[in-house]
């Protein structure tokens, strides 16, 4: 399972929707780059073979489970849309699907519940269904766009645990998108960070809270407040806004919240740096590091 | 739902009776006298007979009562004798008109036909082209096809009826003489050739009144599809795998449509009460053009009727919106 993590307005999701080229467009304009998966470029393929992997391979839950349903149609025959036109399942097949698919995600009473509309469901609910939805045709990828923020904590941690304990039972890989790190700390196998549209740390989990390299990823983790000793009077923050993209950066584009900047960070964007135990980190700071190591 | 409509349909009838009084009084406040038009030469002490003839003698709660009554007990008993051919009514009086003496319900049973055929038609033919222009346009927001819809919508929907009717009979009738400028009621359709003398006769007429009624229905479809084509379940729909198509015509269409619906059922009545200035352009005599004639004469049963009529139809078609809403929307119900 992949943790991505970022602010808001770091890029998550955009990223994620590109992948499946679910970006509006116009505005929306994918330019470059490759998204591999079963060895082909998605970005490459025509509209029907990617609507194909849409939904069939690569399942895709949303941030705000109050919108992301259709209101005038019932849960049962939103379930079972992916159903019949990716596995041409009849109606009846469908049916009983939809209600195993229920049942799955842990909603009481599933027969009756699939003639039921989204707004006679809760949040909580409806993001179940969302995640019935996107399990539907057994996906080998499914990307979780923050599905637990709109909701309050003890339903959050009610869909963590069905996530968790899906993953096992189905054995799919999972994108859990975030901002929250406690949440990542507990579910995720490898962490990416992201600021300003790009990647700037990547890394195992373990790795990244032990050893975090950039100084985005040790601010953010400085602003997790500790429920252990004294009270702090405020929290910690990262000083100053995200950058606005309007075109490709330049140079860093934490440099201005930074609190270790180096001249070449104004003149140059940095790459990504391999520091080892399958860690990444775009920050010259690691380079200085990497040439140091091998020096 | 069901006893939603009762209920409305009883809190209906207060309203109508309110608004039935209220045209009353309003045409009895309005200046004129029906004996205005009559020849001078008539002795002042006869035109007051005559006018007593009409009733008008008689306090306005009386009279406002008799038309009640003929309105609500002895029409209806008329109709029902002509279906079973019964006695109910037994020759009592008629809502009668002023000018033509005639029973006021005959002259709109007359007129009817026409306005349906024609207004009913241009009401129709713009639904038809109005919804696939508005989704085409919506999905292809700002191309070419949007532009000009919406440039068209904005001629269609601000330049008025008289000038595009007239505009046409210009170019159509008098210089290339393709359609009749004037509609022809007596024609009687009974074979190909009169079948098709109706369609050329209909035809600018239902053309002008259709661009109007177009452009005002595929501004609502477009502005709903846009609001709905960038929410969330969108995405849900393309993320799940959906063709396009069925992204945008069961999605999309399906949730844009409900205020849409709503609107052209709202629309309904106006049909009834006819195209005032397009009837009178292409002289069609259908309900607008006869409700213009009685304004014009102080025909006042007639005046009241009709407005009474298009009044009971609005109300209707009011709570007929509301029910298709409750069954569009299942978020809406009533009970």
């Amino acid at each position: 399972m992949l943790g991505v993590v970022g602010e808001s307005g770091s890029g998550k999701s955009v990223t994620m929707m590109s992948l499946l080229g679910l970006l509006p467009s116009p505005p929306a304009d994918v330019h470059s780059g490759t998204v591999t998966f079963d060895g082909k470029d998605l970005l490459k393929v025509d509209p029907e073979t990617l609507r194909t992997i849409r939904g069939r391979k690569i399942g895709f839950i949303f941030q705000d489970p109050m919108t992301s349903l259709n209101p005038v149609f019932n849960v049962g025959y939103q379930i079972m849309e992916p159903l019949r036109v990716h596995m041409g399942m009849d109606k009846k097949a469908a049916e009983a699907r939809a209600q195993e698919l229920l049942e799955l995600v842990g909603i009481p009473d599933a027969k009756r519940r699939l003639k039921d509309y989204p707004h006679q469901f809760s949040g909580g609910m409806r993001q179940r269904v969302m995640i019935a939805i996107a399990l539907a045709c057994d996906p080998q990828v499914l990307i979780a766009d923050e599905p637990t923020t709109a909701l309050d904590v003890t339903i959050q941690a009610q869909i963590l645990e069905l996530m968790k304990d899906l993953r096992q039972k189905l054995g799919m890989a999972v994108i859990w998108i975030t901002h929250d790190l406690g949440v990542i700390a507990g579910i995720a196998d490898r962490v990416m960070v992201m600021y300003g549209g790009q990647i700037v740390e990547h890394a195992p989990v373990k790795e990244l809270f032990r050893n975090p390299k950039h100084p985005y990823t040790k601010a953010l983790l400085k602003t997790v407040p500790s429920v252990r000793g004294a009270r702090v009077r405020r929290l910690t923050t990262i000083e100053g806004q995200p950058p606005i993209l309007g075109a490709q950066p330049t140079s860093c584009p934490f440099r201005d919240r930074c609190s270790e900047p180096l001249t070449v960070c104004a003149s140059k964007n940095p790459p990504r740096y391999e520091v080892g135990n399958g860690h990444d980190v775009a920050c010259f700071h690691a380079d200085a590091l990497e040439t140091a190591h091998a020096g | 739902m069901l006893t939603y409509t009762i209920r409305r349909l009883i809190l209906a009838i207060p309203t109508l009776l309110f608004i039935a009084l209220v045209i009353f009084l309003l045409l009895e406040l309005a200046p004129g006298d029906p004996m205005a038009e009559m020849p001078l030469t008539i002795p002042p002490e006869v035109k007051e007979r005559m006018r007593e003839a009409l009733g008008l003698g008689q306090p306005w709660y009386i009279r406002f009562y008799l038309w009640l009554y003929q309105f609500f007990v002895v029409e209806p008993q008329y109709w029902i004798d002509a279906l079973f051919g019964t006695n109910l009514a037994d020759g009592a009086q008629r809502i009668i008109s002023f000018q033509s003496r005639s029973p006021v319900f005959d002259t709109i049973a007359e007129r009817i036909p026409q306005t349906l055929w024609v207004v009913g038609m241009s009401y129709v033919v713009g639904v038809i082209i109005a919804l696939p222009i508005g989704i085409i346009s919506a999905y292809r927001q700002y191309s070419w096809f949007d532009n000009l819809g919406t440039f068209i919508s904005m001629v269609g929907f601000s330049v008025p009826t008289f000038f595009t009717g007239v505009l046409l009979i210009v170019i159509f009738s008098v210089n290339l003489g393709w359609f009749p400028s004037i509609y022809d009621t007596t024609l009687v359709v009974n074979d190909w050739s009169s079948f098709l003398m109706q369609l050329r006769q209909m035809a600018m007429p239902v053309f002008v009144l259709a661009l109007y009624n177009a452009a005002q229905i595929s501004r609502f479809m477009r502005a709903s599809m846009l609001d709905n084509l960038g929410q969330d379940y969108v995405r849900t729909a393309r993320a799940k795998g959906m063709r396009e198509r069925v992204v945008v015509l069961k999605h999309v269409l399906r949730n844009s449509l409900i205020p849409v619906v709503t609107v052209i059922a709202l629309g309904v009545p106006q049909v009834f009460g006819g195209a005032i200035i397009t009837e009178q352009v292409f002289k069609v005599n259908g309900l607008g053009q006869l409700l213009i004639i009685a304004i014009h004469g102080n025909d006042v049963p007639m005046i009241l009727t009709l407005t009474f009529i298009f009044a009971v139809l609005i109300v209707i078609f009011n709570l007929i919106a509301d029910v298709l809403y409750g069954f569009l929307d299942p978020r809406i119900r009533y009970d």
